[in-house]
Parts: C-alpha cells; sequence; structure tokens
C-alpha cells in the first residue's frame, strides 16, 4: 500500500457536484489488465474532443495545472461503480489528496488502499477554499497527515478527519492484506465454527 | 438487546475485532468477473499465494462479453485479453466460471446468476468488484461491492476489513397501483433523498409493499440501493424468499435446508429494534417514474415537468441541474411525455430477470416496434434466456422488431459493442444516466420494463397506462 505523510501543493479546483466513477474514468477503459496508465484518460469525457484533442477550456488541460497534488472538488465526490480504476487514474495524474465536503463509501475506502487521501471538509470552508483559489489560482496547501491538519496560506490550519486505523496504515505504508494473513489462526478457527 | 437484521448478520460474521481498527469480516460467497479481478490476481501471484476458498468464489463473463453470437471470436481485443486471463486465473485457481468455454449454459450478469443458482441465501455476506452488489440483499443477506484491493484481500484470505455501517429504516408503506412497478418505488426514493442520501448508511427495505414482492421485484429495489449512496441494501427475509431459494443447484437440502431455514427465520429486525435514521415513500401516490438528468436522483413522476433551476435556492445543486440539462438537450419545465426516443434498452441486473421480460412482452404483444427505434432485450442470464424462449417471448419481440439477445450488461455500460450513438437518447430499465453510461455523449432516461416496451412501441417517451 502507498504511504501518505505529507504534502504541500497547489491546487486543481473542479466544482461540480455528484462527479461519478463514469467521469473520473469512463467505462470503456476498464479493459485494462494492470493499474497503470490510466492518468491519461482521467476525466476523458470533459477533458478532450471526439478527435482526441484537449479541450483548452477544461482545467487539468490548463499547462500550470501540470503536477498539482491537490484536487478541490464539489459535494458527494466518487459516487457511482467501485471501480478502484477511479483512483488509479487519479493518482495516475498525480493527485494525492481530493477535498469535498462528502464521498461515496466505496470510493473513499478504495482512494485510502491507494495512498489518495480523501479530505472531508464543512460546507463553509468547502466554500471558502474555492473562493480562495478563485481569488488566486495559486493558492497552495500544506496537508499534513500525522496531525490530520489542512494549513491554508493565511496560516489557519484545519481539521479533518480520518478513521486511526487508516491513518496508521496511510502514514506506515502497511499492506492491509499482509496484516489479515497474518490472521490466519482467527480466521480457521472462525472456518471450523460456521462455515 | 433488539438487533437489526444488518446486525445479526454482521455479528455472525465478526472473526477478529481489535480496539480502534475496523472489523475482520467473514466472506460466505465472493462472485467476480472479469473486469475488477485481473489486477487483484497479479497481486496473489506476486504474493506467491492461491485463492484461500475456490468454493466460495464464483465467476462469470457478463462485463465485456458481446451479446451477439458466442461462437464468433470477440472483436475487440482489449476484451478478448480480459476474458483469456479471467478464464486463466480461474482455472488456475480452481474456480468455477460461468462463461464462455466452461459453464455456458449458466452464464450470465453477475447478480441475476447468484440469485438464480442459489449460491445467495439468507444471512450471507456476499462481495463483488461490483457496486450492484446490494442486489443480494433482497435475500436478506448483506451484498455490498467492494474495489479490486478488496477483491485481493478477499481472495487471499475470505475476509475484510470493514466498519460497521449505521442501519437506515426505508419504509414503503401502501399498494402500488396497476403500471407502477418496483423500479418505479426505487426511481422514487432516489429522487427524494438524493444520491448521496445513504452515504454511511445500509438500507433496510421495509413495509406493506415490500411485503408483497415477488424476489424479482424485491432485488429490482436493493440493486440500486448504490444509486442513493447506500453500500448495501437489505429486505428480510420471509417464506417468499425461503420459496424462492428451496430446490436451487446450491441451496442447502435434507437436514442442512432444515438447520438454515430456522437460522434463517430468526433474521429479520427485532420488532423494538432501533435504526440510525428512517426515511419513508408512499407507495399509494406514486406514478410510474422517470429520470431526465445525468443521475439517478434526477427523477420524477412520467407525467411530471422537468424541475426549472432558477427556483433552486442552493447554488452548486442549481448549477448541478443547469449542466445536466444542457447535456441532455432538454428544457426547465418540459414534459418529458412525447419526447423523442432513438434506442430503448430491457436489460442490466436491474430488471433482465423473467419477470421484467414477461412485463415488457406483455405489452409488445400484436404491437410493433416504432419506426426508426433500434429496441434491444438483452436477458440477464443464459437460463433466463432459455425460460423466455420456452415461453415464447423471444418470438414476440422479434415480431414486434426487438432484437433478443445474448445475456450480459451490455447497453448498461457499453464496454462491449452495445454502445448508445453520442447524442441519441436511450430510454433504458438499467441503473445508471450518468454522462456518457451507455457510450460516450449517449443520453439516457431511466425507467421501469413497462415505460420502456411503450416508449418503444410509440417511438417517444410513453406512460404504459395510456396505451
Ligand atoms: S448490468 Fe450494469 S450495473 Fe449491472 S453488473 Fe452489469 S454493468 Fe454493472
Amino acid at each position: 500500500m502507498s504511504q501518505f505523510t505529507s504534502i504541500s501543493s497547489k491546487v486543481v479546483s473542479l466544482n461540480a457536484e455528484n462527479v461519478d466513477t463514469d467521469q473520473i474514468i469512463p467505462a470503456r477503459f476498464l479493459k485494462v489488465t494492470d493499474k497503470l496508465g490510466l492518468g491519461a484518460q482521467l476525466f476523458c469525457d470533459w477533458r478532450y474532443n471526439a478527435d482526441g484533442s484537449a479541450k483548452p477550456d477544461f482545467v487539468l488541460n490548463k499547462p500550470e495545472m501540470k503536477g498539482r497534488q491537490v484536487l478541490l472538488a464539489g459535494d458527494n465526490f466518487g459516487c457511482g461503480s467501485s471501480r478502484e480504476h477511479a483512483p488509479w487514474a487519479l493518482t495516475g495524474f498525480g493527485f494525492r489528496a481530493v477535498i469535498s465536503t462528502s464521498f461515496a463509501d466505496i470510493f473513499k475506502s478504495n482512494s485510502l488502499k491507494n495512498g489518495l487521501l480523501p479530505i472531508m471538509v464543512d460546507k463553509e470552508t468547502h466554500a471558502q477554499l474555492f473562493s480562495l483559489v478563485e481569488e488566486d489560482p495559486n493558492t497552495s496547501l500544506s496537508i499534513d497527515l500525522a496531525s490530520q491538519t489542512m494549513t491554508l496560506p493565511d496560516g489557519r490550519a484545519v481539521h479533518f478527519p480520518i478513521d486511526s486505523f487508516s491513518k496508521t496504515c496511510l502514514l506506515n505504508g502497511v499492506d492491509e492484506i499482509g496484516y489479515v494473513l497474518g490472521m490466519r489462526e482467527q480466521i480457521e478457527r472462525y472456518e471450523s465454527t460456521h462455515a | 438487546m433488539a438487533k437489526t437484521l444488518f446486525e445479526k448478520i454482521w455479528d455472525a460474521h465478526v472473526v477478529a475485532q481489535e480496539p480502534d481498527s475496523p472489523a475482520v469480516l467473514y466472506i460466505d460467497l465472493h462472485l467476480i468477473h472479469e473486469v475488477t479481478s485481473p489486477q487483484a490476481f497479479d497481486g496473489l501471484r506476486k504474493r506467491g499465494i492461491k485463492v484461500r476458498r475456490p468454493d466460495r468464489t464464483f465467476g462469470t463473463l457478463d462485463h465485456g462479453i458481446p451479446t451477439t453470437d458466442r461462437s464468433l471470436p470477440i472483436v475487440d481485443a482489449l476484451a478478448a485479453r480480459q476474458i483469456e486471463i479471467m478464464e486463466r486465473n480461474c482455472a488456475e485457481n480452481g474456480i468455477q466460471l460461468y462463461g464462455i468455454k466452461t459453464g455456458a449454459d449458466k452464464q450470465g450478469i453477475v447478480h441475476v446468476i447468484g440469485p438464480e443458482l442459489g449460491l445467495t441465501q439468507p444471512g450471507m455476506t456476499i462481495v463483488c468488484g461490483d457496486s450492484h452488489t446490494a442486489t443480494h440483499g433482497a435475500f436478506g443477506s448483506l451484498g455490498f461491492g467492494i474495489g479490486t484491493s478488496e477483491v485481493e484481500m478477499v481472495l487471499s484470505t475470505q475476509c475484510l476489513l470493514q466498519r460497521q455501517a449505521k442501519t437506515c429504516n426505508v419504509r414503503v408503506d401502501g399498494a402500488l397501483k396497476k403500471g407502477v412497478t418496483a423500479k418505479d418505488i426505487i426511481l422514487g426514493i432516489i429522487a427524494k433523498y438524493g444520491v448521496g442520501g445513504g452515504t454511511g448508511l445500509v438500507y433496510e427495505y421495509t413495509g406493506a409493499a415490500i411485503r408483497a414482492m415477488s424476489m424479482e421485484e424485491r432485488m429490482t429495489i436493493c440493486n440500486m440501493s448504490i444509486e442513493g449512496g447506500s453500500r448495501a441494501g437489505l429486505i428480510a427475509p420471509d417464506e417468499t424468499t425461503f420459496n424462492f431459494v428451496a430446490g436451487r443447484e446450491f441451496a442447502p437440502r435434507g437436514a442442512e435446508w432444515d438447520a438454515k431455514l430456522a437460522w434463517w427465520k430468526t433474521l429479520p429486525s427485532d420488532a423494538d429494534a432501533q435504526y440510525d435514521v428512517t426515511y419513508s415513500l408512499d407507495a399509494d401516490a406514486l406514478e410510474p417514474m422517470i429520470t431526465y438528468g445525468t443521475n439517478p436522483g434526477m427523477g420524477m413522476g412520467i407525467t411530471d415537468r422537468i424541475p426549472d433551476p432558477d427556483r433552486i435556492a442552493d447554488l452548486s445543486q442549481r448549477k448541478a441541474l443547469e449542466k445536466a440539462l444542457t447535456y441532455m438537450g432538454l428544457q426547465p419545465n418540459q414534459q418529458l411525455l412525447g419526447h423523442k426516443v432513438d434506442v430503448v434498452f430491457i436489460g442490466s441486473c436491474t430488471n433482465s430477470r423473467i419477470s421484467d421480460l414477461r412485463e415488457a412482452a406483455a405489452l409488445l404483444k400484436g404491437r410493433k416496434v416504432a419506426d426508426g427505434v433500434r429496441a434491444v432485450v438483452v436477458p440477464g442470464s443464459a437460463q433466463v434466456k432459455r425460460q423466455a424462449e420456452a415461453e415464447g417471448l423471444d418470438r414476440i419481440f422479434k415480431e414486434s422488431g426487438a432484437e433478443w439477445r445474448e445475456a450480459g450488461c451490455s447497453y448498461c455500460i457499453a464496454i462491449n459493442p452495445d454502445v448508445v450513438p453520442e447524442g441519441q437518447y436511450c430510454i433504458s430499465t438499467s441503473n445508471r444516466n450518468f454522462e456518457g453510461r451507455q457510450g460516450k455523449g449517449s443520453r439516457s432516461f431511466l425507467a421501469s420494463p413497462l415505460t420502456a416496451a411503450a416508449s418503444a412501441v410509440a417511438g417517444k417517451v410513453t406512460d404504459a397506462r395510456t396505451l
């Protein structure tokens, strides 16, 4: 599992709510049999014209967005399918954190397993972040997982929630499957009495 | 302490629970398909381990498989490769695959074949790398979708790390009027509570309207739980459930059946069990539903008018509606009744079971699909297909001018050749109307099989009750 400790980055702002996983990575790209290279198709149908050329107005196509690691998105980000290709595409592009007021359950759990930090903020902070980025598109945020804080340019620190298990796993790059594989005895005991 | 159905299933499956950590939950049944499993098997190979319980793992080919003649080679090289890899992974690990070369007579959409084979049983934990695994909740089992890393975990350990969700009682009281179906109930619930209304919750559907339903109708409801944001949706098992399961291929028999049945009967939520949240829908007042927008929550009664963004106070909601209407090429305050349709799709894990096909066929019998409309009927499984053919439904479809296909996901996800052309309108019995879901630039109206069949005949969105 990928690790996450802290990052500092400018922000890509995508002000749309209920962004579903079919927008993040359209289903026709699910025929891959590995996890790599999906960054090129991230938000494909918003990002490219029918002939494959980039739509200059779409935020990800602006040259200055290259290398930014934080995505600021609208409410209920990642709804829809269970495809892990969604976080694979986001991390493939270079994102390490997504900020929203809420995340769909499966998307959130998939993200945490791929070193992509879902940062949940309240409505007020969310709106402030959008206006900050609108005023200054080069606004930079610092995100520190250990202290669960996101620091704005004016020095204000916003606390964000994360469950302690996921936090430990992310900070230490814990292999969750390895952790459960280590419980073989308990699993065998359960199987002998239940299954 | 009084417990809900969900809590009873949960408690019966906790293998370990360390403080501050998620529970290690045992998984009774793991269903896999070709699209979300290859990377998980790669993970196992890297670890040098095999699937822990191949006997609890079942595979099907449904998402990318063509719905035309299966004896022909698959043209799409990527889809063909994915299918080959699935065949190899199942063979190497001793997993039963219902596909093309093996088990073709029972192949089908994962959420159709699980119940059909009797794999799905009350009280089970069931997972699949597919968000519509909630379908299996119709049997009073805990079914939910997982990502590929979790598929890898279940393949390796037969367990998952999970936190217990909150519970939500979704009461559907009253009785449906003629021409109103289970699909309309679930579209009604999602329209009322929104696509995020169930986030962090597990739905349990209760009430007279649910009790009165067949298993197939219950599956349609539970199937779309995820469209309301709820990862799982359950219905308490009852005689309807037990009668459906009894005698199926993988159903318990003899003394084992008696023991299981006794346990299943204890599963329904206790009378004084507490839910964290309660939602409700009045079945008496419900009309056939249809969606006009680009998420399943943007739905309305079929005779209603599309909402006007100008009357929505919340800025982000207003923008979302404006964006959706632009994509859909629709106007505020417009009725959808009478709007042209180009494609009609009857199928998907929501509405491709035999009862869905019977409903659609009853309406199409002696009628013709309108000129210029492409109507496609895709059965949910090879078994549904054979049953429909035995009843002569295929002839009704073909005589009406509709296409009759092999089982698969087809137009629901459009990763095989079944794609709605850019800009065209498809009235679809599937579950997602996201931008591009049925093909790049496709525009979807989600509705029941009745509404879809009526619209096929008229060539425009039609209220089946007026035919
Ligand atoms: S029919 Fe559609 S929703 Fe159902 S499993 Fe297939 S792709 Fe998913």
